[in-house]
């Protein structure tokens, strides 16, 4: 064969791809070496790979679980469990973090002296303090300062405050699938309503005010269904029972454990912070001439706040706002010090030391938090691009 | 330009090669004993222990480690390596403990392990013997009127450590008397202390050496007590990696010395002037008699330095377990011609 008349075709764009395509192999390359040294590794060792145990008996309990679970599932369920505490928690961490965030940014900005400073203390002190720190605070303060099970808070009789937790009403429907489908209905026809709001606004210049009946819609349809639906609910009530002379629990209801609640709240209280800056950064970001204008066509106060400087600012505040979130799921791993059974505590933890199968299960779980993230990512990504600029 | 591409595309290749053929030859074999070189050659045993548990392993404020967990590790280095000091201790929480072992990090796990059938024949270790002998129990408040574990009812919210075999016993407990219990699983031992501490859960329930010492950290140790049953067998070793059987023999050897020793009325006091006991089993056991530490590639007084240097079990029991107040009955840890159930076969 002769060398000669092989000949390369080596078009700018090929030379660029030669780079990539030789990275992308080494990569590869790299990946197999460490799988193969692994492999060997364990194989000298007397150490099996395999996921066939997940599929076996965990003959472990959990405290706290969303779905049907004791030791007689398997590990899967259980890598289950853990998941669906993670997302439990994280969802309940961004929600108020969020809430807490933006009314803290929005308080750094105000005229009056004291809430600005409240705000700025509030942030300086929270953002400063190592998250893992102010858990444990959160959590044994709270075992602390809670009274014993016999004299719980009392709310109205109905929910108790104690350090076993905090005990609610257990709500009992009757044709609970009409009541959500009620909800559903209600949502279509605001979205309906809203395209109809927006037509008519652009075409006519006519204000109709969506979040009014927007509101009545919501709370009026699901309540039709109890009038004419067949729809009804009751409540359990958590009773205190007597297990010894001095051991006392709440039967019924639900319970919210403590460990959810004081994680729950460091890490919204943490991130809040985070994400009041960027809030300020954001409304500080739309210039002055831009409220100054809306004003001069004669926009109201919230006018101007909803319709230009809002739309503006949340162009900064999400990128940063996504990291936040991100950065909340991942903390939430921080709850196996406080015994909330997340993904951490169960499955990286218990699941480990039971099976002994490390490289298993820690791949299993660094997948799963980086499925979380993604999912969080693309979710803020597409709600980035709906909310940047469309040039025309 | 094109040349050194295929040249780059050539050089990654065989390096590629080159590395994954020099990665086969790797690995622990089983020529004579690859532990045992190393340990000689770095002049220390690499040994893992716990985070602090007072009795079995244990640092004090100088970072001096005690206990009768540490003692295994002290009596192979002096067998070993001549000086029961020449041992570094890694302290493990309860979830790395085999992962350390199996990565080599650490030669010998000495931190109250039980020994249960998946733990040695699935992930790679292998147990050399019981140096206590333990069993899961529960501690309550004393007020609470609970005084046997048939007071327990529907409801009760039981802590306990997580990655451990007493989450395990828990269950099967509860699930056999039929009671719905809250299970609260903290992954270190002082937290467990602290949240029972507190009211959030009305038993703290592990081994029962572990409850006796725990319970000195309470606020008010008196208002605690252990109840009388035990709900599970927790037999407490040394732990070794497979594969290694010389290493697995001298680690064994080593706590089977301590104890022999006891039998034999040999300690670290007497040793020496024992050499020529009318007694055989004890002449072999100070290293006048038989080439017993042949067999593992040691020299013959290598038991009697284990012996003089870290003593006979009974000594080290008394020292750490007794004397400190943890349990000062030694039960099932008495040798098995004074009722207990510590018995080890003949060194000879």
């Amino acid at each position: 064969m002769n060398f000669k008349n092989l000949k390369l075709n080596l078009s700018n764009k090929n030379k660029d791809l030669i780079p990539q395509i030789l990275t992308v192999l080494f990569l590869i390359l790299i990946v197999i070496y460490f799988t193969i040294n692994a492999q060997s590794n364990m194989g000298n060792r007397g150490i099996s790979f395999g996921f066939g145990f997940l599929s076996q008996e965990s003959s472990f309990d959990i405290t706290f679980s969303l779905i049907d679970y004791d030791g007689s599932h398997t590990y899967a369920r259980a890598f289950l469990v853990g998941l669906l505490n993670t997302i439990l928690v994280s969802a309940i961490g961004i929600f108020f973090a969020t809430i807490l965030g933006v009314t803290i940014g929005i308080a750094r900005l105000s005229q009056n002296y004291l809430v600005a400073k409240s705000a700025e203390w509030y942030v300086e002190i929270f953002r400063n303090i190592p998250l893992i720190l102010q858990i444990f605070f959160w959590y044994f303060a709270a075992l602390r300062a809670l009274p014993l099970t016999v004299d719980s808070i009392n709310f109205y009789d109905i929910s108790f405050l104690n350090v076993k937790g905090w005990y609610v009403p257990k709500f009992v429907w009757t044709n609970f699938s009409i009541f959500i489908y009620s909800i559903i209905f209600a949502f279509i026809l605001i979205y309906f309503l809203a395209k109809y709001a927006q037509n008519q606004r652009e075409k006519y210049g006519k204000q109709i005010p969506t979040l009014y009946i927007s509101i009545l819609l919501i709370i009026g349809l699901p309540l039709l269904t109890f009038l004419i639906g067949g729809v009804s609910l009751s409540f359990e009530i958590p009773e205190l029972t007597q297990l010894s002379k001095t051991v006392f629990v709440y039967r019924g209801g639900v319970s919210i454990i403590p460990e959810l609640i004081s994680l729950a709240l460091a890490l919204s209280m943490y991130t809040a912070t985070f994400i009041a800056e960027n809030v300020r950064a954001g409304i500080l970001g739309v210039s002055k001439g831009q409220k100054e204008a809306a004003a001069s066509i004669g926009l109201t106060k919230g006018q101007i706040l909803k319709l230009v400087v809002m739309p503006q600012a949340l162009r900064i505040i999400i990128p940063p706002t996504t990291n936040q979130y991100l950065n909340l799921t991942k903390n939430s791993s921080l709850a196996a010090a406080i015994a909330y059974p997340d993904i951490v505590l169960v499955f990286a933890g218990t699941a480990l030391m039971q099976t002994g199968r490390a490289i298993e299960i820690i791949s299993i779980t660094m997948l799963t938090y980086l499925s979380l993230s993604l999912s969080i990512s693309v979710f803020m990504n597409w709600y980035n691009k709906k909310m940047a600029i469309k040039e025309k | 330009m094109i040349k050194s591409i295929k040249t780059w595309i050539l050089v990654g290749f065989a390096s590629f090669l080159l590395v994954a053929c020099g990665q086969s030859g790797g690995g622990a074999g089983s020529k004579k004993s690859k532990t045992l070189d190393n340990t000689k050659k770095a002049g220390f045993v690499k040994c893992g222990v716990s985070q602090g548990l007072p009795g079995f392993s244990n640092a004090d404020e100088a970072g001096n480690w005690t206990g009768i967990d540490v003692d295994v590790c002290r009596a192979v280095a002096a067998a070993v390596l001549g000086d029961a000091d020449k041992v570094k201790y890694t302290p493990l929480s309860a979830k790395e403990r085999f992962t350390a072992l199996t990565s080599g990090e650490i030669d010998v796990l000495a931190r109250n392990t039980t020994w249960t059938l998946s733990r040695d024949a699935d992930i790679g270790l292998t147990f050399v013997g019981v140096n206590f002998y333990d069993g899961q129990g529960f501690m309550v408040r004393k007020a609470s009127g609970i005084n046997s574990v048939n007071d327990f009812r529907d409801g009760i919210s039981a802590c306990t450590n997580t990655g451990t075999t007493t989450e395990l016993n828990m269950r099967d407990f509860f699930n056999s008397k039929n009671i719905k219990y809250e299970p609260i699983a903290f992954e270190k031992a002082d937290e467990v202390v602290q949240a029972y501490d507190a009211g959030r859960c009305d038993t703290y329930t592990t081994d029962k050496s572990g409850l006796a010492a725990q319970r000195t950290k309470l606020s008010n140790p008196n208002e605690h007590k252990v109840l009388p049953e035990t709900i599970s067998k927790e037999p407490l070793g040394p732990v070794v990696r497979q594969g290694d059987s010389v290493w697995e023999d001298i680690v064994r050897w080593s706590l089977n010395t301590m104890i022999e020793a006891e039998e034999y009325g040999v300690n670290s006091s007497n040793a020496s002037s024992l050499k020529d006991s009318d007694n055989p089993a004890i002449k072999r056991l100070v290293g006048a008699e038989g080439e017993l530490g042949a067999a593992f590639g040691l020299d013959n007084d290598w038991s009697l330095r284990i012996i003089e240097q870290v003593g006979n079990y009974g000594e080290s029991y008394k020292k750490h377990i007794a004397d400190t107040g943890i349990l000062p009955n030694r039960g099932p840890n008495e040798l098995w011609t004074k009722g207990g159930i510590l018995y080890v076969p003949p060194a000879r």
